[in-house]
């Protein structure tokens, strides 16, 4: 590190923290997801557990210094492995007024703020309704305040460079990048190679970038205002090969790898819709791993191609947020009577309608279950976490392909921006996910009964266009038992609805575990999807104080672990939160004839660890 | 790329049209224009010289969608207006099958309209056949978006007051390649159109008026009757002048100062070319034919080449495969490593 830290300073104390949570927050344009991202790779290059979250707005570049155009990423970084991107930030790093305002109720009394002087102005302060500053009164008493003039000192730094003066005002987040990792004596090389391989054909811009991230550092390593350093010794974890990720990306990686261990090219349909069209943009790279994808014309047209691309011997795999899974709805029907592989990626937002799209929330569950004509059940998962949606990506390809159905993956915008360390598996040891085609006719006198099933699977043969003596017509009428052809039958009927949801039913899915380290909980709480690091903190906050309580957790929402009711039915009292208004508690109640209880939130952010330690304790302790 | 609609160096296949009947009970009311469309195709079919198994039929909902049924072949009976959509997936995954979508008035204009233009554009190689009777069959006799205006059914009693589509006009503005339109009664020139069609490399699209005998019976026989059809009947020809009507008195003619075609007696008939590349060609003989059907142009409008989305798809795949090394396990550990990494012992 001697690159930059040849000043002539005081040495500095250096202090030892557990965990940090810092908040980088400034209008849209200011470069605060880049800011975030590149502390979050510093983070985890020195071996920290990492969880983030970021948080921006819908509209692309809302007015600047508004309000509505703050964009913030919140990073949490520990020496010991840690579940959320933390309740509240112990620094806020705010660009402009706007940021300060927006972002100065999450913090706790005492919580550092580092604030861009140089965007306090009468302007930008009337902007957000500010009648004075409040750097100037007593609003932040109970906070550190460090009043740092990032933009004219990033200019200042960079007066030498040739670059123009906007460009080295856009510098500035890399001012407050080389502060803030100076302040937790972060590693920053893999910053500096980012910035080169970022700015390549600017070669400028790599060099002004540099200078205003060693300006910054070297600001922290001089000014009297930052009396002490911190360190946050690496994690404990699992040996191995790390690599930081998003949920969205693992999504796509996931999905890259369902094609290679199935050996099946991947036809990717869809249409751009917020938190979800990361996964087409990440796939659309791959395409040596013969991955098609198709920006189709609308929702509908997105899973239409997948299907008929699964029809042809493709894995089919759409993606989409809830408007879209809504369109989808009668392909995905249609998908259920072909009996047809087909893996629909909902990335959840807040709803309904347009709702909020950069918001999460997790309401298409009974979407999922339920949202279709007739009886149509499918298979539905659901990823815990951002590095789960690798596993949950191959586990949904599994089940498509093996059982012939649909399947709904059920991620949404908290794990599918935020992220995490992901220990790389073994490729080898992924699922083998091959699946036969039909090759010869499988029935009496040589006659192919493209409806015959697999005892085992009740999968029906999977018999692919170009396949000689296997000419068959599927379609969507109610088709006969094993010949497949059109009927009218009323017993064939009630038959064969019952075998399509027999069939899903019958997935062998893994029992779900309980984690109840003492083994003596009353309270078992149950959560699905992206509230796993939520509730796990809080369970854990929960037992250090020596109040006992049980976790498990949902990954396959359709069919249900064959051990759940025996799991629930052990428990005085199971509570259920969910970013919803009780999907899965209703679900729960409706089979397993539990008095779940729903604990609910729908603001469009994740629960808070301190929202559920409250909550359970509760109920631990009142029953 | 070689299209699959006709292969080269294939050994030649003997099959008649018996080999694509499928043993299904054909189930269209009696009389209906769709038998002889379906005979049609069974009997062109063998001249294509591919395998069964490498034919798909895809339709969606309507009376003429229940054609896949009848064919065998590989087909599927799909939902209503999406065929389009399910064929562009299998055909741009699968070049060496020949995909045909089969699909009425009002699903491939009215509820599948999107589809049909995307497909038409990106002129993915799909050949599609539009059933075009001006009515809804299978829903028992409402207007549809052919129908004329002021059409008195079911749904409209007072009239119908929705101007109808061209389909051509609509296909020619999606820039399709290939346009065409021929009749379920004729099956000479029924067989000639699929032919060219099937010839095609891209999206081919043809209308084939389809008398739907039960709710609008006779809505074409002013081109059927032997005492009206030469005088209505265009039938354009590669390379003829564009003539009809008794010894060739009425030309297709493109009046000095005009922007489209309009017919004339006498005057210097224009010649056909399909191969015209400016669609504003076949897009002015497509509308010679109004609601009345007075003078309406039978054959192929337009036949253009343009690159396919299933070839240029493909060719984005095989040039990605082709710079990528090692095995596809190699080349996916290879991807998850990719970026900052950081192992712990």
């Amino acid at each position: 590190m001697n690159e930059v830290a040849e000043v002539d300073a005081p040495e500095k104390r250096v202090e030892q923290l557990e965990r940090v949570v810092i908040r980088f927050a400034g209008d849209s344009g200011d470069g605060m997801q880049l800011t975030g991202d590149r502390f979050t790779s510093e983070a985890a290059q020195l071996g920290n557990d990492i969880s983030t979250l970021p948080n921006f707005p819908a509209e692309i570049r809302a007015p600047a210094g508004t309000l509505p155009g703050v964009s913030s990423f919140q990073v949490h970084f520990a020496d010991y492995d840690i579940l959320t991107p933390g309740d509240a930030p112990n620094v806020l790093v705010a660009m402009n007024p706007a940021a300060l305002k927006a972002n100065l109720a999450d913090l706790p009394a005492g919580a550092d703020i580092i604030v861009n002087t140089d965007e306090f102005t009468r302007r930008n302060l009337a902007k957000v309704g500010y009648a004075a500053s409040p750097l100037e009164d007593d609003s932040l008493a109970g906070y550190a305040v460090h009043p740092v003039a990032l933009t004219s000192m990033t200019v200042a730094a960079l007066a030498d460079t040739g670059v123009a003066k906007k460009d080295a005002e856009r510098a500035k987040n890399m001012f407050a990048l080389g502060l803030l990792s100076w302040m937790y004596s972060r590693p920053y090389e893999s910053t500096l190679r980012f910035l080169e391989q970022k700015f390549a054909k600017r070669p400028e811009l790599v060099a002004a970038n540099t200078a205003a991230f060693r300006a910054g550092w070297n600001f922290g390593e001089t000014t009297e205002d930052f009396a002490v350093r911190y360190e946050v010794k690496p994690a404990r974890m699992r040996p191995g090969t790390y690599r930081n990720i998003t949920g969205n990306a693992a999504l796509a990686l996931g999905v890259v790898a369902a094609g290679v261990r199935s050996g099946l090219p991947v036809f990717l349909g869809a249409y751009p819709i917020t938190p979800a069209s990361d996964v087409l943009h990440e796939l659309s790279k791959h395409k040596r791993f013969g991955i098609t994808t198709m920006q189709a014309e609308d929702e509908i047209a997105a899973v239409g191609a997948a299907l008929g691309a699964s029809y042809g011997g493709a894995l089919g795999v759409t993606t989409t947020s809830g408007p879209g899974v809504a369109l989808k709805s009668e392909t995905i029907s249609l998908a259920v009577a072909l009996e047809l592989p087909l893996v629909v990626i909902d990335v959840q937002r807040a709803g309904p309608s347009t709702g909020m799209p950069t918001k999460t929330e997790q309401a298409d569950l009974n979407l999922a279950l339920y949202g279709r004509h007739g009886e149509a059940p499918v298979a539905v998962i659901a990823p815990r976490s951002p590095s789960d949606c690798f596993h949950a990506a191959i586990e949904a390809a599994r089940i498509a392909l093996t059982y012939r159905t649909p399947v709904i993956l059920l991620s949404d915008n908290y794990v599918a921006n935020g992220s995490e360390p992901w220990l790389l598996p073994d490729v080898t040891e992924l699922p083998d996910l091959h699946v036969p085609f039909a090759d010869a006719p499988n029935g009496e006198d040589g006659r192919f009964l493209p409806y015959l099933r697999d005892p085992q699977t009740l999968a029906r043969p999977w018999a692919v266009p170009g396949t000689p003596g296997l000419e068959h017509r599927i379609g969507g009428l109610e088709k006969a038992d094993k010949t497949g052809d059109i009927s009218y039958d009323p017993a064939n009927h009630d038959f064969m609805v019952r075998i399509r949801a027999e069939r899903i039913a019958a997935i062998p899915v893994p029992d779900i575990e309980v984690e109840d380290p003492d083994d003596n909980a009353r309270v078992l709480v149950l959560g699905w999807g992206s509230t796993y690091g939520p509730i796990g903190a809080a369970c854990r906050a929960l037992r250090q104080r020596s109040l006992p309580i049980a976790q498990a957790h949902l990954r396959h929402l359709n069919p249900m672990p064959a051990n759940l009711g025996a799991v629930l039915a052990a428990y005085d009292k199971v509570v259920i939160p969910e970013m919803n208004l009780g999907q899965l508690a209703r679900e729960i109640r409706a089979r397993y004839l539990i008095d779940a209880i729903p604990f609910n939130q729908v603001s469009g952010l994740p629960f808070t660890a301190a929202t559920l330690e409250n909550m359970l304790e509760d109920v631990v302790k009142n029953g | 790329m070689a299209s699959p609609a006709i292969p080269a160096g294939r050994t030649p296949l003997k099959l008649t049209a018996k080999d694509f009947k499928s043993d299904q009970e054909v189930r269209w009311c009696p009389g209906c224009g769709d038998y002889a469309i379906l005979a049609a195709v069974q009997q062109f079919m063998p001249e294509l010289g591919i395998p069964r198994e490498n034919i798909v039929f895809v339709s969606g909902i309507g009376c003429s969608s229940r054609f896949p049924y009848y064919m065998n072949t590989y087909g599927m009976h799909s939902i209503h207006g999406r065929a389009p959509a399910i064929a562009t997936g299998l055909s741009s995954s699968r070049p060496d099958l020949s995909v045909w979508v089969v699909t009425g008035d009002g699903d491939a204009l009215s509820i599948g309209g999107n589809h049909l233009i995307h497909a038409l554009r990106r002129n993915v190689n799909v050949k599609i056949l539009l059933f075009n009777n001006r009515i809804y069959g299978l829903t028992k006799g409402q207007y549809s978006p052919t129908s004329e205006i002021g059409k008195i059914t079911k749904s409209t009693p007072a009239g119908s007051a929705d101007s109808p589509f061209n389909p051509l006009s609509l296909a020619l503005g999606a820039e399709a390649s290939f346009v065409a339109r021929t009749i379920d009664s004729d099956r000479k020139h029924l067989q000639s159109v699929l032919r060219a069609a099937a010839e095609h490399h891209g999206s081919a699209f043809v209308e084939i008026y389809q008398n739907c005998n039960i709710f609008n019976d006779g809505a074409f026989e002013l081109l059927k009757d032997a005492s009206s059809r030469d005088d209505h009947l265009i039938r354009l020809e590669q390379g003829q002048p564009i003539t009809f009507g008794a010894d060739g008195r009425y030309s297709v003619v493109h009046p000095e100062g005009s922007f489209g075609l309009q017919v004339r007696e006498g005057g210097e008939a224009i010649v056909h070319d399909a191969t015209v590349d400016d669609p504003a060609y076949a897009f002015a003989l497509s509308r010679l034919s109004g609601s009345d059907l007075s003078t309406t142009p039978i054959g192929v409008f337009r036949n253009v080449p343009r690159p396919t989305y299933d070839e240029i798809v493909q060719k984005q795949l095989l040039d990605a495969r082709a710079q990528a090394t090692g095995t596809p396990d190699e080349m996916l550990s290879g991807l998850l490593n990719t970026g900052d990494t950081w192992t712990i012992l």
